[in-house]
């Protein structure tokens, strides 16, 4: 092409683009430009945002809120003893039946920090940072098994085919960088939580949005290498030969998503050289890793958490990490609060405690919430699998109380929000439900929860469903 | 401007007699709009505020709670609903803490009012009808869309290249790129049309269409939720590429899969069809309430039904009343009771299921079937349901998981039966029985059950002829240690006779563990004939062991019996679990322009393709309009209610509906044939002239131009490389994937490479798993099967581009392809060249394009440079548009 055709190429290209994020009427597809990529298409949010980013540390299967942070002194004294029946009745559990035994705290709790938090030893590092997070004591949920559960906790419904709320975020919002992925999901623990891909599904949004999988171990981002034996300046060069091509073939068709599709070719091989190295741990300093405890090459929830800062830096909007084996019936030791969980403890505290101090003395916390948590919470029962007491230690399901902690991102830092009542079975005094912490990290993003919604199937969707508060009293 | 127009129109012979009208305010097209936008969302089907809804005619000029109706026809000034809109104090105008209506707004619906205020039906209610003198010698479509195009003053494109028109053909119609050899054929002969015919007549052709059919089945190789385990439901998807490929008629096609099990003597075939509403999820994950999880899946059936046929959006009315279409809530419930009546109840075993056998292990029954007649030389009761005749040859023996129906008991894949279900908190008022309608009662003497009971709180109560029938036996099974007992009852009735056994398991204690056992097999014992003659156990032991390791176990539908009927009732706000009044089968009555309510599945299927019924056709048509251009007549391809779009077409819709209905009898190949032979679709897909004239092509100014799906990238990707292994049906596979995708908790599933050419099937084929989706199948927009999906949201992405360039499966195509090129090339690179372009991309060689391939290859460092070259052109926009 001469300089004429090259100056009115791009003022084509420009154009094009302008079309299709404003006035197509059926162009979700050609939103080609969109948010997954491109430093332009940043958003604007309903109203000035506090953060921009989110980092989510999901654990996986449930952690029980009263061996960690819901100290509950009479539960210690009622260790052992039959559970009364007016507790049980009307209650829907996944494997408790029969009369089950209370089961106290299986650790010492201790307060910590200016605001007093209560944590228990088994987060000795964890504990240090009291005063950074806000605990949300009185969290609830509506589903009991774990697929569900983890659909609603990111889907805002327990049913499969919503977006997760990384991909609502990335839709209301954009992306703010134009080499990485918008939505990145990272997953350690050997597992997929439950629900599968689908808790980083983009549903019924076009699939831009999904999450996009980056991997510690292995090929980073599935199909970003070059095959065996292909050298980065022979991928460069057939790239300029598929993009020469298409540059002729729009010429000829004017289909402006001949165009979109060169300016994702540029942006495929932008990826390909900034993905492996955001993932690149190895680059990190000594002192970063003792912090963290990382080990590179391994597929850790400590390398993960170092990711995340790494992506948080290169400005990743949302960063989604699960932490598998929390799911302690009881029933296996692994399984159980007296040795797999302990472990699973182990493997985080130093991490997501490292992460914090990370990003604070970054300058990253003020824009970043960072939110702990699993999708429901333990009883205060042992459980007693089909009538019998399992062999290890543990404790079943429970939707009505359990704690998650968020920071950062314009939430009050060293405060305990919330109240469950004396054994820890239900929220008495500000109860959260899943949707209310929804519409919280979505307001602090810069989004209404009822405004930011998508038309499908008939009717208008959102991420909170029919319901949803922003809780007013963590923001700071 | 008007003038203008009306002359216009006489000139085009198109008759004025509406033009007058252009005064009157059509309803439909200028104030529901208005009231739909505006007032519907406090006023309509979720709200009815201060007792004025605006949903059904009868609700918009009743009485509400002023005392007066809200419209006077007639008279607007006198109409709360026009003073409202124009008052002055903001906490009386209407709508309530928004912006006013726009000045337009208000006019039109004053004059609305003023003359008379009529109510009209939503278009879509109304049964399709043409009245078109279309000239002889212009085709039907064409007609329509030049009028349109006129009235846009658009003109039609050019008709497209040969080559590009060919390539365009034979994707749309079998998926697959086009032929050399078509262009010689043509040139000597052969006509377009039969042309078409042959395409229409190839095997390609159904797995071509198969693809759209399975995105609205949510057709999936798993279960789906937590453990997301293997399905068995591929004869499904092979009935579907089957009955495509035969042309069978759209009617019979929608009957089979709603109900293809309550015809009167179905085939096996019809009872496969029916799995495709067995495509909903069943959660596996432990501790689970199967109730929940069975609603879930009948309130799927339900949506899915009303959305692939009726372009109905029903998950609304699951809570209150349709917000914009006239559906009530009681509706939901109404059709919901066509689903609830079926015995499948979210078992992880899939009861009840379609057992076939591979013709080898078919033959080995065959020989022990004809070894016990010759042993016991007495004849057996003959079961219906059984095509392979198990039930009849292990007779007198009973597996549990044969019954015909039950209550609250779950099976086991070992057929054995138990009441250790969900939530045993709550046993009360639950009844946990199964049913063998079917056994003879002459001569009956005993029964013997081999089970597991720990405790001795467990009883069996055993009735004859029917559920509420005479009780033949009441005992309660021994307390084992950890160990299986033998439970042997007399039945020392009187003579019985008649046919039927009803067992029910009863905890008397209401104790866990000591009411639980399990049953894991029942002997009925007769006075005569006896049928364990010498040898004849052993024979049945080994058929049993036959089906448990050989049985290829179809999820399919069946209704539950009289006795076992369920009550259907509303679900207060949608709760599965406060029940609310009784309702009986019906459908909406804005949809039912056939009198009568359906009151079965059956009838409910016939309902559907009635040629009453003012949607199916048109919402039918639309979709494979849809497919063929990209986007449908009505773009909402899945809502054609009053918040969808309107049609860009509507007397080309309801001509092509009629047409399909009657004239074709819902023959999906003629209704096709007749497409793809108009100028319309054989338009070249250039845009020409002023790019923003109709952008999105809606008035069908060119042929349409759209990236590929999912299926036709990797299909095209193996034909054109040669890798291709175009083979029909059978179970999924499993091609190159990348590992680490499938990590599914408490699975031991692997992803395991198809063995030899299974390897290059077609994508159709490829193993498709919900929570772990085959990532190029995602990549490219497809869907993950967990819901209905009427339309997929074609999108462009880097990731895409990654994937075309360097996914090892398509990377390895290229080498094929590229090593090919040289062959054919006979050692010149520019002519290795030109046959890869020509084969790609099916047109000339642009010398441009070769001279740009011609640079990459010599510019080759360590790869071979065909190689690079086939990369290239695999990713071409040429190559991945249809165009």
């Amino acid at each position: 092409m001469n300089l004429l055709d090259e100056a009115l190429f791009e003022r084509h290209q420009l154009a094009t683009r302008r079309h299709f994020l404003k006035a197509c009427a059926t162009g979700l597809g050609s939103m080609a430009m969109g948010s997954l990529l491109g430093a332009t298409n940043s958003k604007i949010p309903h109203f000035i945002p506090k953060a921009k980013r989110v980092i989510f540390l999901h654990m996986a299967g449930a952690p029980s809120q009263l061996e960690l942070f819901d100290y509950k002194p009479l539960l210690k004294e009622l260790n052992g003893k039959d559970c009364p029946p007016s507790l049980l009745e009307g209650k829907r559990f996944a494997f408790i039946s029969g009369i089950p035994q209370m089961l106290g705290p299986q650790a010492n709790f201790a307060r910590h920090g200016q605001s007093g938090a209560w944590i228990s030893d088994l987060l000795p590092n964890f504990s240090k940072m009291a005063d950074d997070v806000c605990f949300l004591k009185a969290m609830h949920t509506d589903e009991f098994n774990h697929a569900p559960a983890q659909l609603l906790f990111y889907s805002g419904s327990p049913r499969l085919g919503r977006p997760s709320m990384g991909s609502w975020v990335t839709y209301g919002l954009g992306s703010m960088n134009e080499n990485l992925p918008s939505f990145v999901v990272l997953v350690s623990g050997g597992k997929t939580p439950s629900a599968g891909k689908s808790v980083w599904g983009s549903g019924f949004l076009p699939s831009i949005y999904q999450g996009v999988q980056c991997r510690s171990k292995g090929e980073p981002v599935l199909f970003a290498a070059n095959p065996n034996g292909m050298t980065v300046s022979e991928r460069k060069k057939t790239i300029e030969a598929i993009n020469q091509i298409n540059k002729k073939k729009y010429q000829t068709f004017k289909d402006p998503e001949t165009l979109t599709r060169i300016g994702q070719y540029e942006m495929a091989f932008k990826m390909q050289m900034s993905v492996p190295e955001a993932m690149d741990i190895k680059q990190e300093p000594d002192y970063i890793h003792e912090m963290y405890g990382t080990e590179p090459g391994k597929a850790s929830f400590a390398n993960n958490c170092l990711l995340a800062r790494r992506l948080a830096e290169r400005d990743v909007r949302f960063i989604q990490l699960f932490h598998w084996g929390w799911d302690s019936h009881g029933a296996s030791s692994g399984e159980s609060l007296d040795s797999g969980f302990l472990q699973r403890c182990k493997e985080v505290d130093q991490p997501m405690s490292a992460l914090l101090k990370d990003l604070k003395q970054r300058g990253l916390l003020d824009d970043t919430i960072v939110v702990w948590g699993g999708e429901f919470g333990r009883t205060p029962m042992l459980e007693n699998r089909n009538g019998v007491a399992n062999p290890f230690v543990g404790r079943d399901h429970q939707t009505d109380a359990f704690t998650i902690w968020m920071a950062g991102g314009g939430i009050k830092g060293g405060l305990s929000f919330g109240e469950t009542d004396e054994i820890g079975y239900s929220g008495v005094k500000n109860r959260v439900h899943v949707h209310d912490m929804q519409a919280t990290i979505l307001h602090n993003l810069g989004l209404n929860h009822e405004a930011l919604t998508y038309h499908f199937q008939g009717r208008d969707f959102r991420l909170t469903d029919t319901a949803g508060k922003v809780v007013k009293e963590i923001l700071a | 401007m008007g003038r203008i127009i009306w002359g216009i129109s006489l000139f085009l012979g198109i008759s004025f007699s509406c033009t007058p009208a252009k005064d009157r305010i059509s309803f439909n097209e200028e104030v529901r709009p208005i009231l739909n936008q505006n007032c519907l969302p406090c006023h309509g089907g979720v709200k009815a505020n201060g007792g004025f809804s605006l949903l059904f005619e009868s609700e918009a000029f009743s009485v509400n709670n002023s005392g007066q109706p809200a419209i006077i026809k007639g008279n607007a000034r006198k109409s709360e609903l026009y003073q409202r809109i124009i008052h002055q104090n903001l906490e009386l105008r209407m709508p309530l803490a928004a912006d006013p209506l726009s000045e337009e707004e208000i006019g039109l619906l004053k004059k609305w009012i003023d003359q008379g205020a009529q109510w009209e039906d939503h278009w879509a209610y109304q049964k399709p009808t043409f009245v078109a003198n279309i000239p002889k010698e212009q085709h039907p479509i064409d007609y329509f869309v030049q009028r349109k195009l006129e009235e846009q003053g658009l003109t039609p494109s050019a008709k497209a290249e040969l080559e590009t028109l060919l390539r365009r053909l034979s994707l749309d119609l079998i998926g697959l790129p086009p032929q050399k050899e078509w262009l010689n054929q043509l040139q000597s002969g052969l006509t377009y049309e039969e042309l078409v015919d042959s395409l229409l007549d190839s095997p390609s052709f159904g797995e071509k269409w198969a693809s759209m059919w399975l995105d609205l089945a949510r057709y999936s190789d798993t279960k789906g939720y937590e453990k997301d385990p293997h399905r068995n439901i591929w004869r499904y998807r092979d009935w579907v590429v089957q009955a495509f490929n035969e042309d069978m008629p759209l009617d019979s096609f929608t009957i089979r899969q709603l109900a293809g099990d309550l015809l009167e003597s179905p085939t096996t075939n019809d009872v496969i069809a029916t799995a495709f509403h067995r495509n909903t999820m069943t959660n596996t994950e432990g501790g689970t309430d199967d109730e929940e999880f069975r609603v879930a899946a009948v309130i799927d059936r339900l949506n899915t039904t009303y959305e692939v046929w009726q372009g109905t959006t029903m998950s609304c009315v699951q809570c209150h009343s349709h917000p914009y279409d006239p559906i009530r809530q009681e509706d939901f419930y109404a059709s919901y009771s066509y689903f609830n009546q079926t015995v499948d109840a979210d078992l992880d075993i899939e009861f009840p299921v379609l057992e076939i056998y591979p013709p080898e292990v078919n033959a080995e029954m065959e020989e022990i079937f004809k070894d016990i007649e010759e042993m016991s030389g007495s004849p057996l009761p003959v079961f219906s349901n059984d095509p392979y005749r198990l039930k009849q040859f292990i007779f007198p023996l009973l597996m549990p998981y044969d019954a015909a129906d039950f209550e609250n008991v779950s099976f086991y894949g070992d057929g054995s039966v138990t009441n250790w279900i969900y939530n045993l908190q709550s046993m009360t008022g639950k009844r946990f029985r199964f049913s063998f309608p079917e056994i003879p009662l002459s001569g009956l003497i005993g029964v013997k059950m081999e089970y597991e009971s720990k405790g001795g709180d467990a009883a069996i109560e055993i009735r004859g002829k029917e559920a509420q029938g005479a009780v033949l036996n009441y005992s309660l099974f021994a307390a084992q240690e950890n160990g299986r007992g033998v439970h042997e009852i007399k039945i020392s009735e009187q003579d019985l006779n008649g046919t039927g056994l009803f067992f029910e398991i009863i905890n008397t204690s209401g104790k866990i563990p000591e009411g639980m056992v399990i049953i894991r097999g029942i002997a009925l014992v007769y006075e005569s004939p006896s049928y364990f003659a010498e040898g004849v156990e052993e024979k049945k032991k080994q058929l049993i062991n036959l089906r448990r390791q050989k049985g290829d176990r179809t999820p399919v539908m069946r209704s539950k019996s009289k006795d076992y009927e369920r009550h259907n009732r509303l679900f207060v706000r949608g709760n599965w679990m406060a029940l609310g009044d009784s309702i009986r089968p019906g459908v909406p009555a804005a949809m039912n322009l056939q009198g009568e309510d359906p009151m079965n599945r059956l009838e409910f299927a016939k309902w559907l393709v009635h040629p009453d019924n003012p949607l199916t056709s048109r919402v039918m048509v639309n979709r494979f309009w849809q497919e063929i251009f990209g986007r449908g007549l009505v773009a909402t391809s899945e809502d054609f209610g009053t918040m969808g779009e309107s049609p860009s077409h509507p007397e080309l819709l309801d001509y092509l509906a009629v047409q399909f209905s009657t004239t074709y009898h819902w023959s999906v190949k003629k209704l096709l044939k007749h497409i793809v032979l108009s100028q319309t679709y054989q338009q070249a897909s250039k845009i020409v002239g002023d790019e923003q004239a109709d952008p999105d092509n809606k008035w069908l100014s060119r042929g349409p131009r759209m990236r590929l799906s999912a299926e036709q990238i990797r299909d095209q990707i193996l034909a054109v490389s040669g890798l291709l292994y175009d083979s029909i049906g059978g179970p999924s596979v499993m091609p190159y994937q990348p590992e680490g995708i499938w990590q599914s908790v408490y699975s031991g599933a692997q992803w395991t490479l198809s063995e030899g050419r299974n390897a290059y099937r077609r994508a159709l084929y490829t193993y498709q798993k919900r929570t772990a989706p085959y990532p190029n199948m995602i990549t490219f927009d497809a869907p993950s099967r967990e819901f209905c999906v009427s339309r997929r949201i074609t999108t462009n992405t880097p990731l895409q581009a990654l994937a075309l360039l360097n996914d090892p499966a398509f990377y390895e195509a290229a080498e094929h392809f590229g090593n090919t090129m040289e062959i054919q090339g006979g050692g010149d690179l520019e002519a290795a060249l030109r046959y890869g372009y020509r084969q790609a991309l099916f047109q000339e060689p642009d010398e441009e394009d070769i001279q740009i391939l011609l640079d990459l290859c010599q510019q080759a460092e360590g790869e071979k440079p065909l190689t690079l070259a086939a990369n290239v052109l695999f990713n071409l926009d040429g190559f991945l548009t249809k165009e």
